[in-house]
């Protein structure tokens, strides 16, 4: 029972994580690179899904669409409130990972003749995608654990499950909700492990990244070798 | 100078003008950083450009492709007017090569990639004539042997050489080169310049703004005298370092062979 419910919070997770990355890395772009309006309209999108409690983003997903005769399922709603806010979270990780690739970048791209399009699709994001990762891994913990708000709007997800056990048999409540927290444990040290790899994996020499000084190190043995 | 503005720019041959700057302007703020410049370069020329700091030689190099917007001023390269309207600047600049004071490589990518992703992605070549070109001129600067390392691995005179083989891929008609060895420890600036004076004398067209008195004397065909956004004076090396016409330029070109020496 709880393994299916825990399929459905991270059902929730990826739609939403997806979501939320590829919302947050146009903001991101927009607030960086855009024009006056649309920055001003991607900091308001940032602002808006950054300022706004999440049970109230899930209320208004739910219930909003109603009133104009959409009826979403919970999960959709779930996914689109969680994941919009996750987008403005995210949008700041990518901020902070762009501004941080030194300007010349950008500046010798264009100077061999890129478009700004080509300067960012090649130059910059593979640069700030990297350093983002730690950042990232931050947003993936904190709303992993966010799937559960969803049982408020009625989502069949874990904390649901658990309620239902605690409401009914009061001396389940705690082992219920001592599972919970074990699966969640479980789900966040495993999906950080999953990210350290990622880290490690696409770690260069000269990025300030896990791995990245063994990769320089590997890469001098790999020369003193060749040069015996 | 009449016969000079005649705008035949359909000549070829050693005579023909591969870039043309005419009365360049250009104010940050308050401060007119270029207040009217006017040069031209011939095909295989190499001009190099001294002066004080802040007196705009970047800032005229980057208004050449516009990577710097202009005020007021025309640019030619060839027949194109730079500062025309409805130019098409990415593929003006993918015809001129830009080498930075701190390289600016592309930290992502090895040596290989650095020079090669013009190829793949401005020039839209196939992706094994690219890969051989970059290999050439990977060899070019001596730097074959490096092809893989990633510009982290590289000391700074090799990073700047792989930047100027990244520069020479694209086939420019022109390279412009920004204090290309201020960032580099004395014995690395050597390893550069030998390059570029090589450069030079394959018949590359250059505009060098740089402080290195010894490779202007070995390579420049005219040196250009800039203080305070215009240009003082300029004529060949020899004849600037002899018998200037302003003791501004004397006493600019004293001061920097004192600090450069000549080396290269």
């Amino acid at each position: 029972m709880f393994l299916q419910a825990t399929l459905i919070n991270l059902g929730l997770l990826a739609g939403l994580i997806i979501l939320g990355l590829v919302v947050g890395i146009p903001i991101a772009l927009l607030q960086v690179y855009g024009v006056r309006p649309l920055r001003w309209l991607a900091s308001a999108w940032e602002g808006f899904f950054r300022g706004v409690p999440a049970l109230v983003l899930l209320f208004l997903f739910f219930f909003g669409p109603a009133q104009f005769g959409v009826q979403l399922s919970a999960f959709t709603a779930a996914i689109l409130a969680l994941g919009f806010r996750s987008s403005g979270y995210q949008s700041q990780i990518f901020r902070g990972a762009i501004q941080s690739i030194p300007r010349g970048q950008m500046l010798a791209a264009r100077s061999m003749g890129m478009s700004r399009l080509q300067a960012i699709r090649y130059v910059v994001l593979p640069q700030a995608l990297r350093l983002a990762i730690p950042a990232w891994s931050n947003e993936f913990s904190s709303v992993i654990k966010d799937t559960t708000l969803a049982y408020a709007i009625g989502v069949n997800e874990v904390l649901r499950q658990v309620r239902y056990i605690a409401d009914r048999y009061y001396e389940l409540a705690m082992p219920a909700y001592l599972t919970v927290a074990l699966i969640f444990l479980v789900l966040t040290y495993g999906g950080n492990w999953l990210l350290g790899r990622l880290e490690r994996r696409w770690a260069l020499p000269g990025f300030p990244m896990r791995g990245a000084e063994e990769r320089i190190e590997r890469g001098r043995e790999i020369a003193a070798e060749a040069a015996r | 100078m009449e016969r000079e503005r005649d705008t035949d720019t359909s000549r070829r041959g050693p005579d023909e003008v591969v870039l043309r700057v005419e009365d360049l302007h250009k104010r940050y703020g308050r401060e007119e950083v270029l207040k009217g410049v006017s040069f031209e370069v011939r095909r295989g020329e190499t001009k190099v450009i001294v002066g004080p700091s802040g007196t705009g030689k970047s800032t005229l190099l980057r208004c050449i492709t516009r990577l710097t917007e202009p005020d007021r001023g025309r640019i030619w390269l060839g027949d194109v007017e730079v500062t025309g309207r409805g130019v098409d600047l990415n593929r003006v600049r993918a015809s001129v090569g830009f080498v930075f004071q701190d390289f600016n490589l592309f930290t992502h990518l090895t040596a290989l990639d650095n020079v090669r992703i013009g190829l793949l992605k401005v020039k839209k070549l196939p992706k094994d004539e690219a890969t051989e070109i970059a290999r050439k001129q990977l060899e070019h600067v001596g730097l074959a042997h490096k092809a893989d390392a990633y510009p982290a691995e590289l000391s700074g005179g090799q990073q700047q050489r792989v930047a100027i083989a990244r520069a020479l891929a694209m086939e420019p008609k022109l390279i412009l080169f920004d204090e290309p060895t201020s960032a580099l420890d004395p014995e690395l600036t050597g390893e550069v310049l030998d390059v570029m004076v090589a450069l030079a004398k394959e018949g590359m067209t250059m505009v060098v703004v740089s402080h290195e008195i010894g490779f202007a004397r070995a390579a420049a065909d005219e040196l250009i005298f800039m203080e305070g956004g215009v240009i003082v004076e300029q004529g060949p090396p020899d004849q600037l370092f002899r018998q200037p016409k302003y003791p501004r330029t004397a006493e600019f070109l004293r001061k920097i062979t004192a600090l450069y020496g000549e080396t290269g």
